[in-house]
């Protein structure tokens, strides 16, 4: 049951073979079967058994709110939900409970969704790895699964892999089956890296389609909800139930143009690939490289008119990126001073002692490293040497997606990561601003000019780890984006993580027993 | 680009189900391709996804001199940012991701405008500049750790941060 899509959930459903509860039940009993993997800041089993019921009583009078009713949904712990602890996975924010839902949050409960938790994430969600937040790093479920055990001989307690990041814990969620469906962010590939890592569909919407209020800002002029889920179809329904102006939004667009039918069954004869020669980058790993070409090949065998683009100022977006999202942080951190909300020093002689020693004992280290080098950026003397020219070129990025999708291409493909899931001790020894160079090198350009990506699982790679392929469009194509998704998810054949789960739940009995352990010592 | 001459470099082995044999496919244009894949071992090759590294790093020697960041503007960079650098390694940092964005300016911006934001070419929605929501300062005063009625306390103000080695003092006594 819990391996289902929404769709075939949420009939049954309706159908009665399955009630809301039961249903709710068993994802916070999966829950607990998978604590090791830390997906969940805060698990909201009170709440989540009381919208449950409530859905039983609609379910049974026959008037459910829509396709979501009863089903348990994760939320990446930056977006603010009322009355439930909403904490970045910072000391800043470690006890705030905010007193409002954001408008995505608020959208699937008014659908009916049942709110099962809030997932792990890097601290506000500035990482690629889903390591650096207060509570510990997150474990990708394929450790856990036997092609990775089998095909490495890899030792469940030490070798077990990253889940990319910043939306680790959501990506865990929705692979570890614990959660339909969950929300990420996504400022640079925060959505999509963990989705391929993961193996899941993770799909970053155009910017301006979906409501930002409510969501932690990072990068504003980036930042997206992202949308996780086990099959393209889920995240086609759910970016319907999500996108649309927000009056508490001023960045989100009014009726845009992507209201057309999600196309089941899309037909990709005639349309035009666009393969950006670019995006074989230095350390594109073979498999990687390889998942690129045989995918290449299946559209170009259904009909498609595959062709090699260029998009040139590739090899610099990752830089532009950077000095951008440094700049807006340091900018949007300073809200975090110690006196309205969040945490607030002991040490305090004057309000500038106050902000200081705040400050330095609610950021962690790639936080402040962040805000510094904004700061730097942002300096008189340098405000035109780095920022502006970093604007600049940004636009030269958008442009370059801009001449391509004019000249006729209707999605561009590109691999999404360089490689398949790090090991953690691997991960860890490299400094973070070398590893988002690394990580954000394929995602962060499609930020930049704000159009729509999806990351879609095409094969497990010889170490048995997922690896995950990115489809581009023109701004506001979502559907069109997602129809091409479907046709290729239903090809590529992604192995379920279900068809694991006997080695899946054997390694947790072992996780289980040795957290227990470590709890008696 | 010849098909021939990017199939033979790339091999891989990859625990996957799907067999399929070569074949020999025509592109809309009436060019011929061939298709390699071998199973265990085999490689996939397409004639569009480039086979290498289409472009690499740029060179130190294009760069601008490294930055180093002198005391002074560290003492400044902390006071505006409020907050510190912690150790030399952190200057380090700093100094490495300058660096960094220093690539940006291999790239001709010549008569390119900044670009704030994607949606620049719309008109976005403003609405009435009127209140529409609110009465809710109790509410939001709970979340913070000292009020008094309904302000905000803060400590003494205009008291600038004391000198950097006092800081490191101070702050080291807040160690979380």
């Amino acid at each position: 049951m819990l391996s289902l899509t929404i769709k075939e959930v949420s009939l049954a459903l309706r159908e009665g073979r399955i009630s809301p509860t039961e249903l709710c039940k068993k994802c916070l009993n999966r829950i607990k079967k998978m604590h090791h993997l830390n997906a969940y800041i805060t698990v909201t089993e009170e709440t989540a058994l009381q919208q449950a019921q409530q859905a039983e009583d609609r379910l049974q009078r026959g008037v459910p709110k829509g396709p979501l009713d009863g089903v348990p949904f994760a939320i990446k712990d930056n977006f603010c939900t009322a009355n439930i602890k909403t904490t970045c996975a910072s000391n800043m924010l470690k006890d705030y409970t905010p007193p409002f839902n954001a408008t995505v949050v608020q959208k699937l409960l008014d659908q009916g969704g049942v709110l099962v938790g809030k997932t792990n994430l890097d601290e506000f969600a500035m990482g690629s790895g889903s390591i650096d937040g207060v509570f510990g790093p997150v474990k990708n479920p394929w450790s856990f699964a036997a092609p990775y055990r089998e095909l490495t001989g890899a030792s469940p307690d030490s070798d077990w892999v990253i889940t990319g990041g910043s939306s680790g814990g959501s990506a865990a969620a929705v692979a570890s089956l614990s959660s339909f469906l969950a929300l990420g962010s996504d400022t640079g590939g925060s959505t999509r890296n963990p989705g391929a890592l993961c193996g899941v569909v993770a799909l970053k919407p155009t910017y301006g389609l979906l409501s930002r209020h409510g969501l932690i800002p990072l990068v504003n002029s980036m930042d997206v909800p992202g949308i996780m889920t086990r099959c393209v179809s889920d995240a086609a329904m759910v970016l319907d139930i999500l996108k649309g102006h927000d009056i508490r939004d001023s960045t989100t667009v009014h009726s845009p143009s992507t209201s057309a039918e999600f196309p089941e069954d899309f037909d990709v004869q005639n349309i035009r690939v666009g393969i950006p020669k670019e995006y074989h980058a230095p350390g594109l790993s073979a498999q990687a490289a390889a998942q690129w070409s045989r995918v290449a090949d299946l559209f170009e065998r259904a009909g498609a008119r595959v062709e090699q683009v260029s998009l040139p100022h590739t090899q610099f977006s990752i830089v532009c990126y950077y000095v951008l999202c440094c700049a807006e942080v340091a900018s949007n951190m300073a809200r975090f001073d110690g006196l309205e909300y969040g945490h607030r020093s002991e040490t305090g002689h004057s309000t500038e002692v106050l902000y200081a020693s705040t400050r330095h004992e609610g950021f962690n280290d790639v936080v402040r490293g962040r805000i510094l080098c904004g700061n730097y950026f942002l300096l008189k003397k340098n405000y035109e040497h780095y920022f502006l020219k970093a604007q600049r070129v940004r636009r030269l990025i958008a442009e370059d997606f801009r001449r391509v999708f004019d000249a006729g291409v209707d999605v561009l493909l590109t691999p999404t990561t360089l490689t398949d899931a790090a090991r953690y001790h691997d991960f860890k020894s490299e400094n973070s601003q070398a590893r988002s160079v690394q990580e954000d090198l394929f995602t962060q350009p499609v930020n930049l000019a704000g159009l729509p990506a999806v990351c879609v699982p095409t094969a497990l790679s010889k170490r048995g780890l997922p690896i995950g392929l990115q489809l581009i469009g023109p701004a506001f194509q979502d559907k069109k984006l997602l129809g091409v998704a479907r046709w290729l998810e239903q090809r590529v054949g992604f192995p379920s993580i279900s068809d694991c789960e006997d080695s899946l739940e054997s390694q947790d009995q072992t996780g289980e027993m040795k957290r227990e352990f470590n709890t008696a010592v | 680009m010849s098909a021939l001459s990017r199939t033979a470099s790339r091999t891989c082995c990859m625990s996957l189900k799907f067999i399929r044999p070569s074949s020999e496919l025509r592109t809309n244009d009436g060019r011929s391709i061939r298709h390699v894949e071998r199973f265990n071992g085999r490689s996939y090759s397409s004639t569009h996804v480039p086979q290498v590294p289409t472009w690499e790093p740029v060179p130190e020697d294009q760069l601008p001199p490294c930055t180093s960041i002198p005391p002074e503007l560290v003492d400044k960079l902390e006071r505006l940012a409020l907050v510190d650098f912690r150790t030399k390694q952190g200057v380090a940092c700093l100094e490495k991701a300058i660096q960094f964005a220093d690539q940006l300016h291999v790239v001709d911006t010549c008569g390119t405008e900044p670009m704030d934001c994607v949606l620049e070419d719309r008109a976005l929605y403003l609405r009435d500049d009127t209140v529409m929501d609110g009465n809710c300062a109790e509410q939001l005063l709970q979340l913070s750790q000292n009020t008094v009625e309904e302000y905000f306390v803060a400590p003494p103000g205009n008291i600038p941060l004391p000198k950097r080695e006092e800081r490191s003092a101070m702050l080291k006594h807040s160690e979380f």
